[in-house]
């Protein structure tokens, strides 16, 4: 399988009054055509890791590694400028909740021809159908009126499926899907899911799901990183979850409930010390 | 663990009140902490204790008397022998005068910050509270009064009452108070339908008890902020009223009238309207200063910077 | 569970479409806020000290005259019945006769209006010009040194004395360099050199292509437009400033950048316009306040507008004007607040 991104040691770090706080501590891993699964708990710094591979960690909090390389280009040495045609045109990012991720105050056509045309040569006649066509693609029913409203009177489903529209529009390579459903509800859960997967299928994407949902990645993806204060505490395939060594993962499992398995009580995390200074599992294939 | 093996401080930084008083505290001092870090607040603090102690200490301060004219030694430059500031129109020695002014700008000050926050108060939860038509009546007649404009209707109220220290006082706290209203109000419609009032209001708790006991407590920090950042405001509008002659009258050393006796030979006595006119600005800086840094403390959603 | 069905308040029915209700209930709150404004002025004015009849007849009136004008006052009806007439006066434009000079009080108004609102018109343009900008940059580069002379101007304007700036700004610009002209809207010489069109000496000037004129009005209003921009920069930077912070934290603002955005379209085709309508109502404000606020700098540069009538009535104890004047005052505010809110449903999708 080819490598489409590469990252090495990866530190994002926020100075604070108190110190300097690491959000994300070295980690490393790699993907390529295949769906990879980001899992940890909140502040666990997944998220980090995904806007950090974007460079969209704003000062003051700083982004260092060995490299972050996109067909071993090194995203780190790029200026400011050249990083403006990695996003959206070869990294995208779908983000969590489409209420907010959305502009209010421009209307889903606006918005969607706006991220074909800042990559694509391409006339306004012509964005606006292939705009359209997306549309289409992630199922949204009568394109041409959800082209012409606003973000607020569209349902968090349809929002999202917007969301993914817009941002698989300029054709990337790799798309980074921060908690894409857990602000929807869950009876549109499955469905915007199953679009995305679909589309990036098809495209042959590298996907980088990342969640706090350890049943939800395991079904969707290939491949999991189960990420514990900063570092990568596991790596393992997506089938073989229930087999994971580490007490973190084993824990987060357990305190699950389980048709198959009724219990009286699910059982509660303990978090052992050693767990934060255990150096970082590399997750290259 | 008994207090008394602690420092005062360490007490003061427990995690775990042993009291409500403690809690309090232990708030009030963390607080504090906060805001001695803000070294612009600290200045603000600095110049207002400068001014409350120049208030108190005016006549001991004060190089001469500030009302004794000496005609044949008007309108002295800056730096004269005896009068570091000089002299104004009628001999009268600036800095004395100045000094004397803080009593006026802190009694009006003082004044206008005792009315108008606890009529926007009472105001305020009241229409909050019962709601219906004693809410719609109340904004109403709070809408009306910032329909004005602040400095116009305090003009017209002078007018009417007659030009003077009190009448001003009562003039801008007319026109300040409707602000604090809206707030009181909007905090007021918050705690209300929050579960822990509903709780009180099971136990059997009257709607006096609850405005007083249980919503004007949380009123207050918000109001604290509103106050010291609308203070500037206050020694502005004071002083422009007094600008204008409709103030404290003469010969009463207000900094705003101090101006307009100045304003007439500006162009060849500058001194004399610009010394008061720094002290306003201090001053009003001053409380400003102080107004960030308590905002930053006590309302930290609110702070912008 | 039928029982314990939480029924909803029943709302009251109206047949109308609710844009016609939304105006009905706008207008409502409109009136019923100009009726307290006018009932306001109406109390003001009959707890003056100061007797309206005398004012009319003067001191040396007979018993007779006396007695005549304070039936044709209307003072022996009832106070509702003379706030009634008071109000119907207002509606039909008329506020009664000026003591100082015997003539209408609206007209007047209709005579020093036009100076004020041009001095405040130029006063808001600079402080839109030069505010908004700032605002934006301060929120962008947060903790520059930009950012925090930002943080000066605005606490130097919400802290300084507006009268003795302008002294100041007079002592400086006119007394010492010479650079700008002095107090008072023209110079002697240019004094009805041209027919007044629009009352603004600027505007005026321009239509009779008297441009010695016009550079001599400039060079007048120069220095109070820019102290009254002063304060309203002040204003519009620190709002502009605390609105975008709240908008370049929000998320679209990534979805703008993760698309590929560049920082400048991300600034001010994404988060700037989700500004614009508060903004709208920030300087609506700030534009109110200078039409009125300007009081201080009118007396300072002598400057014939409203806030310079309403003192000088005020110290005469001409007490028509100064009502007049202050109702005039308070309902270009409201008008302004009314039409900020108007532009807001214009331009807010959200609020249709």
């Amino acid at each position: 399988m080819s490598t489409l991104l590469d990252v090495e040691n990866l530190w994002v770090k926020f100075p604070t009054r108190n110190g300097v706080f690491d959000a994300v501590r070295g980690v490393s891993f790699s993907l390529g055509r295949e769906r990879l699964g980001i899992v940890g708990e909140s502040g666990s710094g997944k998220s980090m890791t995904g806007r950090a591979i974007l460079r969209l960690i704003r000062s003051p909090g700083i982004v260092e590694a060995g490299h972050v390389s996109l067909h071993g280009d090194n995203l780190l040495d790029k200026s400011e400028k050249e990083m403006r045609s990695v996003r959206g045109e070869k990294i995208s990012m779908v983000m969590q909740d489409p209420k907010f991720s959305l502009n209010p105050v421009m209307t889903v056509g606006a918005q969607i021809i706006e991220a074909y045309r800042l990559h694509a040569k391409a006339t306004k006649a012509e964005a606006y159908r292939k705009s359209v066509e997306m549309l289409e693609a992630v199922a949204i029913r009568d394109p041409e009126r959800v082209m012409k409203a606003y973000p607020h009177e569209m349902s968090g489903g349809m929002g999202q499926r917007i969301m993914i529209a817009m941002m698989l529009i300029p054709n990337p390579e790799i798309l980074i899907a921060d908690e894409p459903t857990s602000a929807l509800d869950v009876s549109v859960q499955g469905q915007v899911l199953s679009i995305m997967d679909k589309l990036v299928k098809d495209r042959g994407m590298g996907l980088i799901f990342i969640s706090h949902d350890l049943n939800l990645v395991s079904q969707f993806c290939d491949r999991v990183l189960i990420m514990y204060s900063g570092r990568i505490v596991e790596v393992c395939d997506a089938d073989k979850l229930h087999e994971a060594k580490h007490p973190y993962t084993q824990g987060l499992l357990g305190s699950l409930p389980r048709f198959d398995e009724p219990r009286d009580r699910l059982q509660v995390l303990t978090r052992d010390p050693a767990w934060r200074d255990a150096p970082s599992v590399e997750g290259r294939t | 663990m008994t207090s008394q093996n602690l420092s005062t401080r360490e007490w003061l930084l427990s995690d775990t009140p042993e009291s409500r008083r403690h809690a309090r505290l232990a708030a009030m001092y963390k607080g504090w902490l906060t805001l001695r870090g803000n070294h612009m607040a600290m200045i603000g603090l600095a110049i207002i204790v400068v001014l409350v102690g120049t208030a108190l200490f005016a006549p001991l301060l004060a190089p001469h008397d500030p009302f004794v004219q000496e005609l044949g030694n008007r309108l002295q430059p800056l730096g004269t022998e005896g009068h570091i500031l000089g002299t104004d129109t009628l001999g009268r020695d600036i800095l004395s005068r100045m000094i004397y002014g803080s009593r006026i700008t802190l009694y009006i000050v003082a004044l206008v910050a005792m009315i108008a926050p606890i009529a926007g108060l009472l105001v305020g939860t009241v229409s909050g509270y019962a709601g219906g038509w004693t809410d719609i009546i109340l904004m109403r007649i709070t809408d009306i009064f910032l329909a004005f404009p602040r400095l116009v209707l305090a003009l017209a109220f002078v007018a009417a009452l007659g030009a003077g220290i009190e009448n001003a006082v009562l003039a801008i706290s007319l026109t300040a108070w409707p602000p604090y209203a809206r707030m009181a109000r909007a905090e007021t419609l918050t705690i209300r339908s929050s579960d822990y009032i509903s709780a009180i209001r099971l136990q059997g708790a009257g709607p006096l008890r609850i405005i007083t006991k249980h919503i004007w407590p949380l009123c207050i920090s918000s109001l604290i902020v509103r106050v010291t950042l609308d203070m500037a405001g206050i020694i502005l509008a004071a002083a422009g009223l007094g600008f204008l002659g409709l103030g404290a009258q003469p010969p009463s050393p207000e900094w705003g009238a101090m101006i307009s006796e100045g304003r007439r030979f500006i162009l060849d006595h500058w001194w004399i309207a610009t010394m008061p006119g720094l002290a306003i600005f201090a001053v009003s800086l001053a409380f400003n200063l102080l107004g960030d840094g308590l905002r930053d403390v006590l309302d930290p959603k609110d702070s912008a910077s | 569970m039928a029982s314990t069905h939480y029924t909803p308040k029943r709302q009251p029915r109206l047949p109308l479409p609710s844009w016609l209700k939304g105006t009905l209930v706008t207008l409502a709150s409109i009136s019923v806020t100009m009726l307290g404004l006018l009932f306001v002025t109406f109390f003001i004015g009959r707890v003056m000290p100061i007797d309206p009849v005398i004012a009319v007849v003067g001191e040396r009136a007979t018993q007779e005259q006396y007695h005549n004008a304070f039936l044709e006052l209307g003072l022996d009806k009832p106070l509702i019945t003379q706030f009634a007439m008071y109000v119907w006066d207002v509606l039909h434009g008329d506020f009664g006769m000026s003591l100082l000079n015997a003539r209408p009080v609206s007209e007047d108004i209709g005579r020093v209006f036009p100076a004020t609102m041009e001095l405040a018109t130029i006063g808001i343009l600079i402080g839109i010009i030069l505010g908004v900008p700032l605002g934006v940059v301060a929120a962008v580069r947060r903790g520059s040194w930009i950012d925090q002379i930002a943080r000066v101007i605005a606490l130097v304007g919400y802290s300084m004395p507006i009268f003795w700036l302008g002294l100041m700004g007079l002592l400086l610009f006119y007394g010492i360099l010479g650079w700008v002209g002095g107090p008072g809207r023209q110079s002697i010489f240019y004094e009805d050199m041209f027919p007044s069109v629009t009352g603004m000496i600027l505007v005026d000037a321009a239509l009779a292509r008297d441009w010695g004129a016009f550079k001599d009005a400039f060079s007048h209003i120069i220095l109070p437009a820019s102290l009254l921009g002063y304060y309203s920069l002040a204003y519009i930077s620190r709002m502009t400033r605390s609105f975008m912070l709240e908008q370049l934290s929000a998320e679209y603002v990534t979805t703008a950048r993760v698309k590929g955005m560049s920082e400048w379209a991300v600034i001010w085709r994404h988060a700037f316009r989700n500004i614009r309508v508060q903004l709208i109502t920030v300087i609506a404000l700030s534009y109110a306040n200078l039409l009125e606020g300007s009081v201080l700098t009118e007396i300072i540069f002598s400057w014939p507008g409203i806030g310079n009538y309403i003192t000088t009535a005020l110290l005469s104890a001409d007490m028509n004007a100064v009502l007049g004047g202050t109702v005039v005052v308070g309902l270009i505010f409201v008008c302004l607040n009314i039409f900020s809110d108007l532009l807001y449903k214009i331009f807010d999708p959200r609020s249709k």
